[in-house]
């Protein structure tokens, strides 16, 4: 219902906007040359078109105006497919959608691989004339084989009657097919199926259900048929499995053709025995000569007539299937465009755009239903917030070693058994954090630890990239003992060292932090050093007469001179670490927004893959969208100086 | 007492090429306060090395220089410098930057604004002391590069080049300020320019330098400066001595500047 109302609302908006947007163009002044400059600057209505659009083009080749407008399509297409899948060994014997009969082919196919077998006998420098006669013959006899097969004379009456039986069935199965209430189904077998139909859930994620859920693949296409048209073709195909078993199970064999490929057989057999372990030459070739006669033996291979009236029932079932789908060829044709439902061996599925762009509206509820904090991603929530009590933080912030040091010993028990607590036994609960205070909320998740990995690499980045780079900015002692160590690891892509880090320091929290850390470090360190050998030296002379310090020079001219530079290295830096950081947690790792997608990639999750991409985007935008925000807070002389 | 006393001053600077350029030889002068010194010169005569010494941001090769009978030996805030650009400190506010000096020597911040408001009534910058200075004209930087020194309440001010870069009119009015300024605070200044007139009409002395070895070549007293504190400056420049002078000066200086095409043809 939702996705009906926000297809139509977006259509019209995308004409509604797209008019406006003409209007508008109408009642400006055009500059001769390009227009009127201040038009690029664009109005909501355009992005309105933009986005809108391509929601629409989302919503269109993900299938979900399909599943929107006509639920039970995908349901109804799953049986034509079952047809399809059943009638396809059937159609594939006659030139109804090939080029030839199957016979023919084959035929076509075996002389040529007798005659390419002949070709290689007589070119053979590793055979003697004696055996080249005798494989020649061979090869003879196998192709006299097939005439004893395409002769309609020898065509038994047996096998025609069985021909016969099952064009009749056919022909049979298509009138009935016909009826409006074939399969002619009883009032226990509708109960029975409206039961399965209840039982299997819908096309794609239907609903949310309360309470815990799972991120589990549902399944695809339902596959019992739910509509009266659905029902017609899965009793069709399920007839017409039993036919073209029994097709299949009909072989051409007159006596004539029995006899003689029986000689042809133990004939080669014979031949074979009697050659030596010298001559295994010849006995492949004879071998590759009993496999093709064999070929020819299980080949469907009839008279060329003698099948014409099975090909007309077929062509006229064909019809009558087309004309029973009706307005569904159109639905498969116009909403399920590059693809459509499939049926293989037991299950339907989506092939197409729709298998690996999953529908908005599925993935809006996944997204929903993995926002809960019950569900979340493999037991943990993208985002939520945890209370934890501040002792907790103060123990893990404070080293244990404190105590430690302090003076005195730890309490030791009594006689009495009581344990009498001392100053250094309380300073040792206080820094392990053992007591209690308030709680606070702390969040985590996913989400959480994505971001506190690239805020903690940056930070520690930041603070000690900046003082470096201001300092190797300004002694030339520095940058000469600096710059090599920096240089040794900087031109290395920073997810080289992933696997190195990673194995060393843990794929916990460390490892990650320590790689952002020294992604950050580089980027801040050339742009502190250029901020701060870029300052003019008149700034600092000026400084310098009216009386700063040198310290004070540094922090209160070269410093602030330096932060546009700092600045934009922090906004680089951001970009590298989260692009550095969703790559690492690919790599190895048990939380974080990297590990999610990566899992879901292993499960063919295609929503979850979406919906993490779609995170991580509006994460990144988030971080830059912000740094720029500060950037224009705090250096608004920047390119003005 | 608090004179300027340069004795066999001499500055020479060697080139990454290994060749040595005598900027300055054997400079000898004394400035007495109160004095306002111009100082003319083809480009490369040494007046900015000149200034730079005085400043204190370079060392001469020999002799000395000394101001209130100390020797400079560093920057320091008895002498305030004014640059051409204003090396004002665009992150800070106009009052910001006035204020810089008094902030680093941690004074009292209430007390200090009200010495940078008066200051910035001087300067012509009244109501603008929350502006960023990256939004004034280039007049009006200068006029905050001036309160800025002279705020500190510096002996000695050095001005290089201060009014080059700026256009006709405003140079005008930039010149009546400094000639203001000194009238009403009674600092020795020392000016580098390339104008003769902003020179002739400034300078109570003029220092005309010439180049290779950097040297003074002439020395001036001249009467306009005092004129112009009465009188229109556009009036003065009719005056029919100043005139003279200025040819004079033009021709000494072209003469200079052809020497020294000469030697490069």
């Amino acid at each position: 219902m939702l996705t009906q109302v926000i297809t139509f609302l977006i259509f019209f908006a995308v004409i509604g906007c797209i008019l406006y947007g003409r209007r508008l163009i109408k009642t400006e002044k055009i500059d001769a040359v390009f227009g009127n400059p201040e038009r690029a600057l664009g109005g909501t209505h355009w992005i309105i078109v933009g986005s809108s659009f391509l929601l629409l083009i989302w919503l269109y080749y993900s299938w979900d105006i399909a599943k929107g407008f006509y639920p039970k399509s995908a349901n109804e297409l799953c049986q034509v497919a079952k047809v399809n899948d059943s009638l396809l060994g059937l159609k594939y014997q006659f030139p109804i959608e090939e080029r030839e009969l199957k016979s023919t082919s084959q035929i076509r196919k075996e002389n040529n691989n007798l005659r390419k077998i002949l070709e290689e006998i007589k070119n053979s420098e590793e055979l003697n004339n004696q055996q080249k006669v005798i494989l020649a013959e061979f090869i003879n006899k196998t192709n006299q084989l097939i005439p004893l097969l395409t002769n309609d004379d020898l065509l038994e009456n047996e096998t025609k009657e069985k021909i016969n039986s099952i064009t009749g069935k056919i022909n049979l199965l298509t009138e009935n097919f016909q009826k409006p209430d074939y399969p002619f189904e009883t009032e226990q077998q509708l109960n029975e199926r409206r039961k399965a139909v209840q039982e299997q859930g819908g096309w794609g994620i239907v609903k949310v259900s309360s309470g815990t859920g799972s991120i589990e693949n549902t399944l695809e296409v339902p596959l019992v048929p739910e509509t009266d048209r659905g029902l017609k073709f899965d009793a069709a195909a399920k007839e017409l499995n039993l036919i073209s078993d029994e097709f299949f199970k009909l072989r051409n064999h007159n006596p004539q053709f029995k006899t003689q490929i029986q000689n042809i057989k133990s004939e080669i057999k014979a031949y074979r025995k009697g050659l030596g372990e010298t001559q295994e030459v010849a006995s492949t070739y004879a071998k590759n000569i009993v496999k093709i006669a064999r070929r020819i033996e299980f080949a469907s291979i009839y008279p060329p007539n003698a099948l014409d009236k099975m090909e007309d029932a077929i062509v006229k079932f064909d019809d009558a299937k087309v004309q029973t789908q009706g307005g569904l060829r159109l639905i498969d044709i116009f909403l399920f465009p590059a693809g459509t439902i499939v049926a293989s061996g037991p299950s339907c599925s989506e092939q197409g755009s729709g298998r690996w762009l999953p529908k908005p509206s599925d993935t809006f509820n996944k997204f929903i239903l993995m926002s809960k904090p019950s569900v979340g991603y493999k037991d943990i929530p993208l985002l939520w917030i945890d209370m934890v009590d501040v002792s907790k933080i103060i123990g893990f912030i404070l080293p244990d070693w404190i105590a430690d040091i302090l003076p005195g010993e730890y309490p030791v028990h009594t006689k009495d058994g009581i344990v009498k607590q001392n100053f250094k036994g309380q300073v040792l609960k206080f820094v392990t954090g053992d007591f209690k205070l308030f709680k606070i909320p702390v969040p985590y998740g996913h989400i959480w630890d994505s971001f506190l990995r690239v805020f903690l690499g940056l930070v520690f980045g930041i603070l000690i990239g900046v003082p470096l780079g201001l300092f190797m900015g300004l002694n030339r002692f520095a940058k000469g003992f600096f710059d090599p160590l920096i240089e040794l690891y900087r031109p290395v892509p920073p997810l080289a060292w992933a696997p190195l880090i990673i194995s060393v320091l843990g794929i916990d929290n460390t490892g990650k932090v320590f790689l952002l850390f020294m992604v950050s470090l580089s980027i801040m360190i050339i742009s502190a050093r250029a901020g701060a050998s870029g300052t003019q030296l008149s700034k600092i002379h000026a400084a310098h007469s009216l009386g700063a310090s040198k310290k004070q020079i540094l922090r209160y001219v070269i410093f602030p001179n330096s932060l546009p530079e700092i600045l934009t290295g922090i906004r680089v830096a951001v970009g590298m670490c989260w692009g550095t950081l969703v790559a690492a947690e690919f790599l190895a790792g048990t939380t974080g927004i990297g590990f999610v997608e990566n899992v879901a990639k292993k499960y063919f999750q295609y929503e979850v893959i979406w919906i993490t991409i779609f995170i991580m985007g509006m994460l990144g935008l988030l971080f830059d969208v912000t740094l720029r925000k500060i950037i224009d807070k705090t250096i608004p002389w920047r390119g003005k100086g | 007492m608090s004179d300027l006393i340069s004795q066999n001053l001499n500055m020479i600077f060697k080139t990454p090429k290994g060749d040595t350029v005598h900027a300055l030889k054997d400079l000898n002068f004394t400035l007495k306060k109160g004095e306002l010194l111009t100082v003319l010169g083809p480009s490369g005569c040494g007046k900015t090395t000149l200034l730079n010494i005085t400043a204190g941001f370079i060392r001469p090769s020999s002799g000395n220089i000394k101001l209130n009978n100390k020797e400079i030996d560093g920057p320091g805030v008895e002498r305030g410098m004014v640059f051409q650009q204003g090396a004002l400190f665009e992150w800070l506010t106009v009052s910001e930057n006035v204020n810089f000096g008094l902030r680093m020597k941690n004074e009292d911040p209430i007390k200090t604004q009200k010495k940078v408001d008066e200051w910035l009534e001087i300067v012509g910058l009244k109501g603008f002391g929350n502006t960023p200075t990256y939004q004034l004209s280039g007049g009006m930087q200068q006029r905050v590069a001036l309160a800025r020194c002279l705020i500190n309440d510096p002996d000695l001010i050095l001005m290089d080049e201060p009014l080059g870069a700026l256009d006709a009119l405003t140079r005008e009015k930039m010149q009546s300020l400094v000639l203001k300024i000194w009238k009403e605070t009674g600092k020795t200044i020392i000016l580098i320019t390339h104008s003769v007139e902003e020179a002739l009409l400034l300078g109570e002395r003029l220092y005309v330098m010439a180049p290779r070895p950097g040297r003074i070549h002439k020395e001036y007293n001249l009467p306009f400066a005092s004129m112009g504190l009465k009188e229109d400056l556009r009036e003065i420049k009719k005056n029919k001595d100043f005139s003279e002078k200025r040819e004079e000066i033009l021709e000494m200086i072209w003469n200079m500047e052809e020497e020294i095409m000469g030697k490069d043809i």
